[in-house]
Order: C-alpha cells, then structure tokens, then sequence
C-alpha cells in the first residue's frame, strides 16, 4: 500500500492535493465520474483544512479492494477545531467564504467520510472511495 | 492451517522435485492436465508442466507448502488461469479439470516411494509432498473461481449498458427508454450515457422515457432529477415521459416532487415538445 | 494543466468571451472574476461567455465564482452564459448540492452567442441555431417556426465571430 503525503500551506497546494488524488484515482481505475467526484470532495476538505484549519497535510493511500481498488485521504490539521460538528456538516453553513458546502458536499461525493475534531487541537476528516463499482 | 516441516525436509522435497522434472513431465502429460487441447503445441504443455513444477518446488522449499498465496504458486496463477480457461472453452466441465488435477499427485507419490525405498524417515516428507500437490490443486480452483467473478462482473456492467440505450430521434433530440426495474446502479448508467450522449450529439434535448418501468424507488426517481439537474447545467434541457399513473401516485406519496423537470405524458408528447423547442413546426403535407 | 499567471479575457464585439484553459486556483479564479467585471463595465458588453469546457473539476469554490460572475453581470446589464461543462463536472455539481440554478448554460460556444443574440459569420446567413436550452425551460414554447434545425454543428477550436458591434 502506497502513500503520499501532500502539505497543505498555500491555495496552491490545494492544486497539488487534487492533482496527487486524480493521479492515483487514475492509477486505480476509477470511471471519469468516480474520479472526478472524489477530486472534488478532496479540493473542498483541502480548502478547509487551510482555510479553517489554518494548512495541514493530506495522505493520500491506496489498496486493492474486490475487484477494485480503496483510495483513502486522510486530511489532519491542527486548527481551533470545529464545535459543533452536525452544525458544520449542514448545508449554508460556513464561517468562511464559499457556499458553506465544503464538508456536507463532501461526504455527498465519496463512499466513506469520517470526522473527528477536538476544540483547540484540531480536526481529522477520513474519506475513502471505492473504485470497479456502479453502485454506491 | 500452520504446519510446520523443518528444513531439510523442505529442501529435500524441492530437489527431489527438480531433479525428476523430465520424469515427473512426462507421467503429468499423461495425466490430462497439461495435454494439448486444440492449438496448444506439444512443446508448450512441457513448458507449462515444468513452470508449474518449479512453482510447486519453490513453495515447498520456503516452507508454505500449504499456502495458496505463497510466492511459488502466485507466479504460475496466470498460466493456471489460462490453463483452466482453456479447458473451459473446450467444453470441459469443472469436475472434469478437479478430477485431471487429482491425477497430478498419484505419479509423484509413486516416484518419492521408489525413490526413497528403505528409508525410514519416508513419511514426514511424503505429507509434505502431499500437501504441496493438494495446494496446487487450490491454487488452480482459487484461480478458476476469481476469473468467473470476474466474468460475472464484466458481463453485468455489459448487460447494464445495453440494456439503456440512448437513442437519437432527431438533430439535436435524443431519448433514452428505460424499459424494466430501475435500480440504483442502472439509473446511475443510463445518467451517465445521457450525459456523454448529450456532449457527444450536442443535443438541445434529452428526453427519459419511463413508460416501460413498472416502479421507482426514492432512490432511482432522485436519480432522474439529478440527471435533469445535470443536463441543464451542460446546457440541454431533460424532458420526462410516460410516467404512470401509479408511479405519479407512489412519488407523491415519498414525497418526492419533480417540480423543476419538464414532464410530458407521452414520449410522442415529449418529441413534439422537443421539436418545437429546436424551432421545428411539424405540418401536414398538403397533397397527403 | 499548470496553474499560470492569468486567464486572458476577449472582447469580440459586444461580447466578453473567456477560455478557461488552465487549472485555475483560488487567487486566480478571484481574478479573472475582477477582471471581467471591469471589461464588461468598461465596454458596457450585452454577454459574457465563460467556456469551461477544458476544466475536469468545478468545486464549491469555483462554483460561487461562477455564480458571482453571472450575478455581477446581471447588475452590469450583461448576461453570463457559461460553456461546455463537462457530464462528470456535472453530475458532481448535482451530488455536491450545487445545481447552480441560476446560471445560464449553453453547450457550445455557438449556441451561446446565439442565446445572447449576437449573429454568427457574414457568410450564413441561415445560420439561427436552436433557442437557449437551459433555464427557462417552457418560455418559449411554440414562439414560431425557425430555420436550420441543424445548427448545433460545433465550431472550429476558436469561434469565428465576424460582423459585430
């Protein structure tokens, strides 16, 4: 299982975070569609990490899953934190610019979406898609 | 499973493998496993035979002779694959290659006991031996197994794509009637072919029949709005029709409402929409 | 695609007409927002048309950046009509929560600077393409008949807009 790590400190790096995750996705086999919903979730928690989270880091890993292949970004950085995470998962909701779609939109793009955030320390977001299926 | 042989068994069993490889060649062609089937050169099956030795050798050397998984047996996978494969093409059944495959061990067993006659430690080595070959015959049933999941995949995907196809009725216009149950993984299909219909026809309209379709679930009729959603931002509008009665009554019932999609009762009501909409007038010819 | 300096910007006639070409970032996407505000201001252009057909991905970010292009055009007495947005782009924007209700879309430029009433090449005179698909999807139903139905061809790589202004 491969895995690469992308830095997240400029709106730049939000660029090089959907370029590392389409590169795998392709390696992966993921359909157009597949991929480009998951390059979408990964530059949404990309901004939010930087935006909200003040930068952070992205891993980006992959691994065979039945007939296709897991990809998996685990995005971490170490910001003030979210509160309320139900309220920050709702639609409209954003204390930044954009339209407040970030983390809701995201989960609503990838197959697995799991968040942990502690006030004062930080916040993880897990995502993962699976590639190689119709269903979702 | 863990079983354990120490070394100098494993060893022994290896070498004894590779140095009868002409012998034990020879007595597998016979046994039907490797025997050329239609093209296959006689010189082929003998490689194939001695690969698969090799492999048999190389697992029971490092000590996994009970692992399918083991490096030996992973690098001859594709050979078996296509082995089995082809045998399958030739209409043999799979308790037809199982039966070939158990064939495999009795001559190398035959051949350990003549060779090791009045040896006193035969038996550890002979499970050994024993087991390496019964692995092998997994390893080819696991291979079998995983193509025809793959197969199954391949054709359902295929069997997906025909079965939505998208059709063009005019310049422009283009429809796709979806016939039979709807379920989640065909309605994301037909979406998806829609919407490259669209970009590859340049189409102004797009029109979802729907008369065929005895149900739709909360989950396929979101599918239809979100492919109406779609096409409009790719700007082509998505018109549905044929909607039944009772479908009409079941989607209000789930609350689900179709208010921003255009709606046409039948699909000859959505093609003359559709051809106005593209600015065509359909008249009667005058001396008709 | 590399991120690059800047998006160029063409005024052909009365019409602001924008390629997006590269993989555009946030600082980027503001700008090019900046730079047709003041373009159609300054020309006092009746149509902006934004082709987006080279982008593989529209987040929410680039998503409000469009949708603020099209408002402030509306208050600039202008139109945005945006292009060639790819199926994938599309139905992640729908699974994203972002159909972009508002926004006027066209699936070539062709058709675009024909929803915005700009006349196509001297040299064809027929040339009407279908009304705008998009948006208001009944409105003109039935208004009457037009010509050449197959007008939909697409154009070379860049549109030939001749006669204008």
């Amino acid at each position: 299982m491969e895995a690469r790590v992308v830095t997240i400190a400029t709106e730049l790096d939000i660029v090089r975070v959907r370029q590392t995750v389409r590169d795998i996705a392709v390696r992966g086999r993921f359909s157009l569609v597949e991929q480009t919903k998951l390059v979408t979730a990964a530059s949404e928690l990309a901004r939010n990490a930087l935006v909200h989270g003040g930068g952070g880091e992205v891993s980006v890993s992959a691994e065979p899953a039945g007939p296709g292949v897991r990809v998996r970004l685990v995005f971490v950085d170490h910001g003030p934190g979210i509160a309320d995470l139900d309220q920050a998962l709702t639609d409209g909701f954003t204390t930044g610019s954009g339209l407040g779609l970030g983390l809701g939109g995201a989960r609503r793009l990838v197959d697995e979406f799991h968040i942990e955030s502690t006030p004062g320390r930080g916040t993880t977001v897990t995502i993962s898609s699976t590639s190689g299926g119709v269903v979702r | 499973m863990a079983m354990t042989f120490d070394q100098n068994a494993n060893d022994d069993v290896a070498d004894f493998l590779l140095e009868h490889e002409e012998r034990i060649t020879e007595d597998w062609l016979r046994a039907g496993f490797f025997a050329q089937h239609g093209g296959q050169e006689p010189e082929q099956a003998r490689a194939d035979c001695r690969a698969v030795l090799a492999a048999v050798a190389d697992a029971a050397r490092t000590g996994r002779a009970h692992d399918p998984a083991a490096p030996g047996f992973l690098q001859v996978r594709a050979l078996l694959g296509d082995l089995v494969a082809m045998r399958t093409r030739h209409g043999e059944s799979p308790s037809q290659t199982a039966l070939e495959l158990s064939r495999l061990k009795q001559p190398v067993l035959d051949l350990w006991t003549r060779h090791r006659r009045g040896d006193d430690d035969l038996t550890a080595h002979a499970v050994l031996l024993s087991t390496a070959l019964d692995t092998l015959r997994l390893a080819v049933v696991e291979t079998a197994l995983s193509a025809g999941a793959d197969i199954i995949a391949y054709q359902q995907q295929q069997l997906m794509e025909l079965s939505t196809p998208v059709i063009k009725l005019w310049d422009n216009v283009l429809a796709v009637p979806l016939i039979g149950t709807l379920d989640s993984a065909r309605s994301q299909v037909a979406m998806e072919s829609l919407l490259q219909a669209i970009v590859d026809h340049q189409a102004a309209v797009a029109i979802l029949d729907i008369t065929g379709v005895p149900t739709i679930d909360t989950m396929v009729a979101q599918h239809l709005l979100k492919t109406a959603m779609a096409a409009r931002l790719m700007g082509a509008e998505c018109v549905i029709s044929g909607i039944r009665p009772q479908i009409a009554q079941t989607m209000v019932q789930l609350g689900i409402e179709l208010g921003e999609v255009n709606t046409q009762g039948t699909l000859a009501d959505a093609l003359a929409y559709a051809l106005r909409r593209i600015g065509l007038l359909v008249a009667r010819a005058e001396n008709a | 695609m590399r991120p690059t300096g800047a998006v160029p910007v063409l005024t052909l006639g009365d019409v602001v007409l924008v390629s997006i070409q590269v993989e555009l970032h946030d600082e980027l996407a503001l700008r090019l927002q900046q730079d047709l505000a003041e373009r159609v201001a300054a020309t006092g252009a009746r149509g902006v048309v934004i082709d987006v057909s080279a982008i593989d991905i529209v987040d929410s970010f680039l998503a409000k950046v469009l949708h603020d292009i099209s408002a402030t055009a509306a208050m600039l007495a202008s139109t945005a009509v945006v292009v060639g947005i790819r199926p994938a782009v599309a139905i992640t924007l729908v699974e994203l929560g972002l159909p972009l209700r508002g926004l006027r879309t066209a699936p070539s430029v062709d058709v675009a600077f024909t929803m915005l009433g700009v006349r196509q090449s001297a040299g064809s005179p027929a040339s009407t393409v279908p009304p705008p698909a998009a948006e208001h999807p009944s409105s003109d139903v039935g208004r009457g008949r037009r010509e050449n139905v197959g007008a939909h061809e697409q154009l070379p790589p860049s549109p030939r807009v001749r006669e204008m202004g």
